[in-house]
């Protein structure tokens, strides 16, 4: 059998982490393309039901990149996604799903080098939880 | 074209040179991505931002007849509107171009060619998708106020307010203390050409306060801001001076008779001044200004005594605070400097020493108009100190305990100092003690040159450890790190170059101003090398100091550079929004108003007739948080609804 190799939908907002994620690829950093960032204005833009849409598709993880809290572009909207989040690795719990396969960071435009550590160790992570076997995973 | 089915996309692969195509194999990828099935066209090129890149874009778009554009290359902030632009020119809809980030979130961060190939595919697949549901948008306008506002009335402030007047607009400039003219009204001679600096400061605040276009809020600070570009509304408190300026004579009958001294900010407290005052001669606007704290009269029975004097009866101790609501387009920020404190120098006595001085305090003893008239006398016992020892980099470049950063211009004003106090005192010794010597800058090498070459100052290399007082001396240990050898001067005098940090409540105003910091406090510029002068929030600007530590050149360019920002928003009669806002299917909206509690914009606004709530377009910044707040999905954004989110997920997986 082939080696295992995750599977990441990585979402990260316009101003700090995709622009962190540019600065990461500036400086030329390395890290593990295991992940695909799609990339929304704002982390408040990440819908609970884009998640779990990701986990039933397929992902074995997902990230969530926002601004540091008193950062967000648009103000408040990182508040709203560390609400949204909480709850929705609460509700993973009872759906089966580790919640660990969801992880929500703050990354900011500066932090390039954040960015490459983060998704390094939540790609390690994933790869040592395995895949995500949903019909296993929330049978039991 | 909205017909997601029938949608013709085009797919340009750029090699950026060998930045994408060294590690992606671009031929591969066009043909991969050729194979969708709304693909019209996928083709690979060397440069696609070149002029033939571009033409290559908009010939294809007309051939083809594309109806959507997606190019894989760098960053979308690089290269979007680039490509936007070609689009439109060939007939398309800007919003039907996106852009698939292959180089800085793949090419760049991956090694392994095989793997990166296939990571570029997948993205620019998934952006192909979201092309495929994009709208057609047309930009929105936003009304615009051509006035602005100036917050600092420092040499930065006072340049942007002069620059932006001077255009043609007006300007409100609002300064926290009672009189404009910072810290550069401070300073004795400024380097490299020792030109006096209340000269060349008194004209531009003589031309501040005559401008017909500049409104001056002095004592004055700004309470709120509320609005976006082109639109703030602002309130400013006006702190009341309890002087009526059109009554007061200024006869200064009323200084003569307070009985209260307090220290003298103006001299950095080497002198006192009474607690009704003008903080010096030159003050703009030439008025008096109760100091309240200090001030006992405020119980009539304390004290009273100047009212009893003030012939033309222009003291009011019932003035109260007043509130002034503004209307402005655009806001430069030129809140200056602090020196950081001596207190924090333990080693150095913590500013218990009348004689240990820092940079300020020895600019006032410099100056003509300071407390010696430009004597060079030491504060304890008004001796001429024979030896002076100068102190670079105190505060500066400690990582461990202090500030990491260099605070850049004390290399030169210690030149400076050194060089003047051999001017004034011709047998006195300048010492100096420094790590590195920064002198980058017209003439200031030459000026470092000169201050040891015809002023005899000796430079030491080396840091100070210790400063004590002891039998009328003050003695200065350090290491002379060329030689290895300890040192111990026994100077009459010490001078601290301390390190510059934000001015005193800069940080509470970049919270009113919703503007981002450094870790350091300094506000942030949008970008470090090419938009240096704008924040991140649009239609604010930052200049001088407030920014980073600057010498006056530096802070007079970056003002003006922020100004002509200004001056070059102004030039339009509106401005143009993004319109990637969001929207509601008003059959669907229960007007729960759930969006409206998580918009940060007030741009949701419950229609009482129909029972729904709308989008204010102009107010919509685009964040999409009310999206995830509706529980009916009866809300999308424009070109980030969930059906796109949704097959860009189902694309890469
Ligand atoms: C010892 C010393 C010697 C120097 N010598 C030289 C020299 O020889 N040559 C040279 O080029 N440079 C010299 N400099 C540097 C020079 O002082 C600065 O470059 C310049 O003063 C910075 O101007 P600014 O307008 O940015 O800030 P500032 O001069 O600090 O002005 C800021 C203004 O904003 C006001 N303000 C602050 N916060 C608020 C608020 N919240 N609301 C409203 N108003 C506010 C302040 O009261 C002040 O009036 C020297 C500096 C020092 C410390
Ligand atoms: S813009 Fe980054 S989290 Fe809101």
């Amino acid at each position: 059998m082939a080696k295992f190799e995750p599977k990441i939908i990585a979402f990260a907002c316009n101003w700090c982490t995709s622009a962190g994620a540019d600065l990461a690829g500036t400086s030329r950093m390395k890290y593990q393309p295991n992940s695909t960032i799609i990339r929304v204005m704002c982390s408040s833009r990440v819908d609970p039901q884009h998640i779990l849409r990701a986990f039933k598709q397929g992902a074995d993880g997902v990230f969530v990149g926002g601004c540091h809290p008193g950062d967000c572009h648009y103000l408040t909207g990182n508040y709203n996604t560390l609400r949204r989040v909480k709850l929705l690795k609460k509700m993973m719990q009872d759906m089966g799903i580790d919640p660990q396969r969801l992880q929500l960071e703050w990354v900011s435009a500066a932090e390039g080098q954040k960015f490459v550590q983060v998704i390094n160790e939540f790609t390690d992570k994933i790869r040592k939880l395995g895949a995500l076997n949903l019909s296993k995973e929330t049978s039991n | 074209m909205n017909d997601k089915k029938k949608k013709r996309i085009g797919v340009f692969v750029c090699h950026c040179g060998i930045n994408i195509a060294g590690t992606v194999d671009v031929k591969k990828a066009a043909k991969e991505l050729s194979k969708h099935k709304n693909v019209a066209h996928a083709e690979d090129y060397v440069y696609m931002c070149s002029d033939p890149g571009q033409k290559l874009i908009s010939d294809t778009i007309k051939e083809k007849n594309l109806d959507g554009v997606v190019v894989a290359c760098c960053s979308p902030s690089l290269h979007e509107s680039t490509f936007r632009g070609t689009s439109e020119e060939a007939g398309l809809n800007p919003y039907q171009c996106e852009i698939a980030n292959i180089r800085e979130q793949c090419s760049w961060v991956h090694k392994d060619k095989q793997r990166a190939t296939s990571k570029a595919i997948t993205i620019s697949n998934s952006i192909v998708e979201k092309v495929l549901r994009n709208q057609s948008l047309e930009p929105i306008s936003v009304p615009l106020t051509k006035r602005a506002m100036v917050i600092g009335g420092g040499i930065g402030g006072i340049q942007a307010a002069l620059d932006i007047a001077n255009g043609g607009h007006e300007v409100i400039l609002v300064e926290k203390s009672p009189s404009i003219g910072g810290h550069m009204i401070q300073l004795s001679e400024t380097f490299p050409t020792l030109d006096c600096s209340q000269c060349i400061m008194t004209p531009k605040m003589v031309e501040v306060s005559k401008h017909p276009n500049i409104k001056l809020m002095t004592y004055s600070e700004v309470q709120d801001v509320s609005g976006y570009v082109g639109n703030f509304k602002v309130k400013i408190l006006k702190k009341p001076t309890y002087v009526d300026p059109d009554a007061c004579t200024l006869c200064d009958e009323c200084t003569k008779v307070c009985p209260v001294v307090t220290s003298n900010e103006f001299d950095q407290g080497l002198t006192g001044r009474k607690a009704i005052y003008v903080p010096f001669p030159q003050a703009i606007p030439a008025t008096y200004t109760i100091d309240a704290e200090a001030c006992p009269g405020f119980l009539p029975i304390a004290c009273g005594k100047c009212a009893e004097v003030c012939e033309p009866n222009a003291i009011n101790f019932d003035m109260k605070p007043e509130t002034v609501e503004e209307e402005v387009g655009a806001i430069v920020v030129a809140t200056g400097y602090d020196l950081y404190s001596q207190k924090n120098l333990k080693e150095y006595g913590g500013g218990q020493y009348p004689d240990v001085l820092d940079g300020l305090q020895f600019e006032r003893l410099l100056s003509a108009s300071g407390p010696t008239q430009g004597k060079i006398l030491r504060p304890s016992d008004h001796k001429e100190p024979k030896e002076v020892v100068f102190v670079q980099c105190a505060g500066s470049r400690d990582p461990e305990l202090h500030c990491a950063y260099c605070s850049k211009i004390c290399c030169m004003y210690t030149a400076k100092h050194a060089m003047l106090y051999k001017h004034h005192v011709q047998d006195g010794q300048p010492y100096i003690f420094y790590i590195d010597i920064r002198s980058g800058g017209k003439d200031y090498e030459e000026f470092v040159q000169r201050a040891v070459e015809d002023d005899g100052v000796v430079y030491i290399r080396g840091k100070v450890s210790k400063i004590f007082e002891e039998d009328g001396k003050v003695k200065v240990w350090g290491v002379d790190t060329l030689t290895g050898k300890d040192i111990q001067v026994d100077a009459d005098m010490v001078v601290l170059a301390m390190a510059l940090r934000p001015s005193g409540g800069a940080g509470e105003l970049a919270k009113i101003l919703k503007m981002a910091m450094d870790k350091d406090g300094f506000l942030s510029e949008a970008h470090p090398k090419l938009r240096p002068v704008e924040s991140v929030t649009s239609g604010m600007f930052l200049a001088g100091a407030a920014q980073a530590p600057k010498d006056i050149p530096e802070v007079v360019a970056q003002s003006s550079g922020a100004a002509s920002k200004v001056l070059a928003m102004f030039s339009s009669d509106e401005l143009h929004h993004d319109p990637i806002v969001a929207e509601v299917d008003e059959d669907v909206c229960s007007g729960c108003k759930m969006c409206i509690r998580v918009c940060p914009y007030d741009a949701r606004v419950y229609d009482e007739e129909k029972g729904v709530v709308t989008v204010n377009e102009v107010l919509c910044e685009g964040c999409g948080a009310c999206i995830v707040a509706c529980p009916s999905g009866a809300t999308q954004q424009k070109n980030f609804s969930d059906d796109q989110i949704n097959s860009m997920i189902d694309s890469i997986l």
